[in-house]
């Protein structure tokens, strides 16, 4: 297409439905017919979603066919979806820098779901806002920056480890931080691993030795995270080393793996909870792996599951638990086939794939008992009986135990907040650390070059963080491989012509990007492309408006200000 | 004013009153953005009134930008960024916090409650919290009634004001003040001790103190620029139209003079009679 021509402003805004998650709440027709009406507006289009294939190739040919130079997507988050949007306009021909995310989504239809009319107007709103920018845009180039060939690691648990190992194989320098003094998180405590009944010992110490014979993954055991500094391709990772010598280290690398893992919730004052004869099933691991003697000569075991799960406080499952306990459930009935093992569940037992379901069947052919329980009717544990009301039979029944074990969700740290905001990765309200999309980058965050696997980002079985901590590996080494991500130019320029010298901007610039050199034409501010990160600071601080913020100039963001009303 | 936090609701208890405020905010690219989409993620609903402007950092926010949301006659404006120490830029955020400092002192020389522009903090994880601000900030900008309402001026006379806090907004003077004080003043938190040419720190008191003879002066200036700025009127008829004593306006004018941004223009037989540009 031609584009020698920009003057003549062409904008096509293409309104996405996101199937319901816009339509559903806001007049997307409406929308469109008013977006219509914008000044040099000339084509508009409603998708079903936009970021479809045929979303796309909609884009693609609006602007082929409409000679478009500007190009609008009102949808999503551009935290996400900006880069997709980016690249079709480059191939069909136009300038990725003239195009515009509206974000009607995050920002309107998901916040707004009962406000229809309002909702609507607003979405009106931040489109011509959008408008009003795009027209300012100007094409740009990409900047190529060189990237960091070492990776960070944050926690040494199965997870963590397999992603360092399966790095250290392809080449790459890793480093991987523990905070504790051993490696091997969760599965320390643990003796066998469903559904096969592995030894979580094997398993574990298999995978340490393989990290361990690799010179080039570096392991720190008790140190922990403390700043991070920079962006894709260039972090400066400070790292607090408590032993064998305390001290500080700063280390440089390209991207970073998150694997920080959860704990067990430990039900204090649920079900009598004490820790000896009533304990969780970590603790009762942890006997199966230890005091098996011990275990066999008791004669009533009980489960009960969704113990601090799935309620007010905590409303997810836990998934892994129900397998957990039918694990356990059969492992103390193979040590002493007589004794009567009762597995007290909530409303459903999560058993998924078939070797899961053949382990629940086998579970039952050897006599475990499953009785259900109904959240308005909580079992009641005294000191010798559970007394639970079966469904089934209409009346309370009395279990006897000798060791009573209570299946409690994986929860995260509570310090994961910290590693969040030293990252500016969003968690979860049950602080969970959050991916970028869930099913299209599940296994990055929004922020390029930081990845997350494991139990860090919901409860998984080993399986499934081993297979998320190959896949996160995968995606982090695709910067490292390249050995150069391009990011947008968002630079500052100075108009030499302006510019008064008076270094107010080099002095409100955080990274010393800006110098005062000598010119023919006197003394002038000039930027060190390389080293501005794009804050804009400078160009809020310059007195002569001689500051040119790329993509963020002060013409557009004037000009969305002034659109803010009609 | 501060958002408490504790005990705010993201329910919108007044929208079935009749004023609905009119919010913009500028949120940056790394946090407070990433915050807002979390509460969309979450579904957290909160009140329909803001319009958002994405920036990379808070410190892009130009205290002109803030202002022209003024002019435009919007009842309240939220600037919102990474917590301290969080900043995507080390510590961009901590210009920002003396830009919106001077914003509000120019507010409060033009006559604008200065409530009506808020700036805090919200981290990628705070969906919840964002919601909850939102809808706080909302209900707190109800209270002072449409642009111009708790101020007991006419709108449109107050927009013009604004205005004129915005070309105060411009002269390097502010600018310099705003952007210099971390140097001069020091800001522990980032370990930057503060030194002026003759490597002493100066006080935060004695710069407020400078700070604000400076509004007052740069805002009279910037008044007296768009008093002349198409009639040209003499010091007398400006004394009397900006009710201030004839001698401070020919002060002033002799330094816009000075500075090349107002003219004398002559005519046979008549009072001298400036101009301004
Ligand atoms: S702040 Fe503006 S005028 Fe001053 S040196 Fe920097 S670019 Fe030049
Ligand atoms: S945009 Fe930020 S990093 Fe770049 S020169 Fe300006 S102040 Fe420095
Ligand atoms: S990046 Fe958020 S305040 Fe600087």
């Amino acid at each position: 297409m031609d584009q020698s021509n920009l003057l003549e402003k062409r904008v096509g805004v293409f309104i996405c439905h996101c199937g319901t998650n816009i339509g559903g709440f806001l007049d997307v027709e409406d929308i469109e017919e008013y977006t219509k009406g914008l000044p040099d507006v000339v084509f508009t289009q409603r998708n079903l979603y936009t970021c479809s294939e045929e979303g796309l190739s909609q884009i693609k040919n609006g602007i082929k066919e409409h000679n478009l130079n500007r190009v609008i997507v009102a949808s999503c988050t551009p935290r996400t979806h900006e880069p997709l949007f980016k690249r079709v306009c480059s191939e069909a021909g136009l300038n990725p820098y003239l195009f515009n995310f509206v974000n009607i989504r995050e920002h309107c239809s998901w916040v707004h779901m009962h406000e229809r009319k309002q909702a609507t107007k607003k979405a009106k709103d931040l489109i011509r806002m959008g408008v009003a920018r795009v027209r300012l845009l100007e094409p740009e180039e990409d900047i190529e920056i060189d990237v960091e060939p070492a990776c960070l690691v944050i926690g040494g648990g199965i997870a963590g480890l397999t992603a360092s190992t399966s790095l250290a194989k392809r080449g790459f320098k890793v480093v991987l931080v523990e905070r504790d003094a051993t490696l091997g998180g969760l599965l320390r405590d643990l003796y066998k691993l469903y559904p096969i009944c592995e030894d979580a010992t094997n398993v574990l110490e298999g995978r340490k030795r393989e990290g361990e014979s690799y010179p080039n993954l570096e392991i720190l055991t008790s140190s922990e995270v403390k700043e991070i500094k920079g962006f894709v391709g260039n972090y400066e990772v400070t790292v607090d080393i408590q032993y064998p010598r305390h001290g500080i280290r700063i280390i440089k690398v390209g991207v970073i793996i998150v694997a920080t893992g959860a704990k067990v919730l430990i039900p204090e004052g649920l079900y009598g909870y004490d820790g000896k004869r009533i304990i969780t099933q970590l603790e009762l691991e942890k006997r199966l792996k230890e005091e098996r003697e011990k275990l066999k000569r008791l004669n009533n075991i009980v489960m009960i599951q969704c113990v601090g799960a799935r309620g007010d406080k905590r409303a997810y499952c836990s998934k892994v638990c129900c397998m957990v306990a039918i694990k356990n459930a059969t492992l103390i009935s193979r040590l002493n086939p007589e004794a009567k093992i009762y597995i007290i569940y909530r409303d459903i037992i999560q058993v998924h794939g078939t070797e899961y379901e053949d382990y629940y069947r086998e579970a039952r052919d050897a006599g475990i008992l499953f009785v259900r329980y109904h959240p308005e009717n909580e079992p009641v544990v005294s000191d010798e009986y559970v007394k639970i009301y079966d469904e089934m039979l209409g009346e309370d029944i009395l279990i006897p135990y000798d060791l009573l074990v209570l299946s409690t969700p994986l929860v995260s740290w509570e310090d994961a907040s910290n590693l969040a905001k030293m990252l500016k990765v969003p968690l979860d309200e049950n602080r969970f650390f959050l991916e970028a999309h869930v099913k299209l980058r599940p296994l990055d965050f929004a922020t390029d070059g930081i990845y997350v696997c494991g139990t860090c980002h919901w409860p998984v079985s080993v399986p499934e963080a081993v297979s998320q901590a190959l896949g996160a590996a995968a995606r982090a080494s695709i910067p490292m491989a390249n050995k150069k991500v391009r990011v947008e130019s968002i630079i500052s320029e100075v108009d030499k012509d302006k510019c008064i010298a008076c270094g107010l901007c080099a002095s409100v610039c955080p990274y010393k990007a800006i110098e005062i050199k000598k010119t023919e034409g006197g003394k002038k501010a000039e930027v060190i492309s390389a080293s501005c990160k794009g804050c804009g600071s400078c160009g809020a601080s310059c007195p002569m408006s001689a500051i040119t913020m790329h993509q963020f100039t002060d013409e557009q963001i004037l000009s969305q200000v002034k659109a803010v009303l009609p | 004013m501060r958002f408490p936090d504790e005990g705010v609701s993201i329910k919108d208890e007044g929208s079935k009153t009749e004023f609905s405020p009119k919010i913009l905010s500028f949120l940056c690219n790394w946090c407070s953005y990433a915050g807002a989409d979390l509460a969309g993620v979450s579904r957290f609903q909160y009140p329909t009134n803001t319009r958002v402007i994405r920036v990379m950092c808070s410190a892009r926010v130009d205290p002109i930008m803030i202002l022209e949301g003024f002019v435009q006659g919007l009842d309240g404006i939220l600037v919102l960024g990474c917590h301290l120490g969080d900043c995507h830029y080390i510590h961009g955020n901590y210009f920002t916090i003396k830009r919106v400092k001077l914003t509000h002192k120019l507010l409060k020389q033009a006559g604008i409650h200065q409530d009506r522009l808020y700036l805090d903090w919200v981290s990628a994880a705070e969906g919840e919290r964002y919601a909850k601000m939102i809808a706080w900030f909302i209900d707190e900008v109800r209270k002072l009634g449409p642009f111009g309402e708790v101020e007991g001026i006419d709108a449109e006379e107050l927009k013009e004001r604004a205005k004129v806090a915005q070309g105060a907004a411009r002269s390097d003077k502010l600018r310099w003040l705003a952007g210099k004080e971390i140097d001069l003043c020091g800001e522990e938190r980032i370990g930057i001790q503060g030194k002026n040419v003759y490597g002493e720190q100066v006080s935060k008191e004695d710069y407020d103190i400078l700070m604000n003879e400076n509004v007052l002066n740069e805002y009279t200036r910037s008044g007296i620029i768009s008093l002349i700025r198409e009639n040209p009127l003499s010091i007398k008829e400006i004394a009397s139209k900006l009710k201030m004593c004839p001698a401070e306006v020919l002060q002033h004018i002799s330094i816009l003079e000075h500075a090349g941004v107002v003219f004398l223009t002559e005519e046979e037989g008549r009072t001298p009679r400036y101009i301004g540009v």
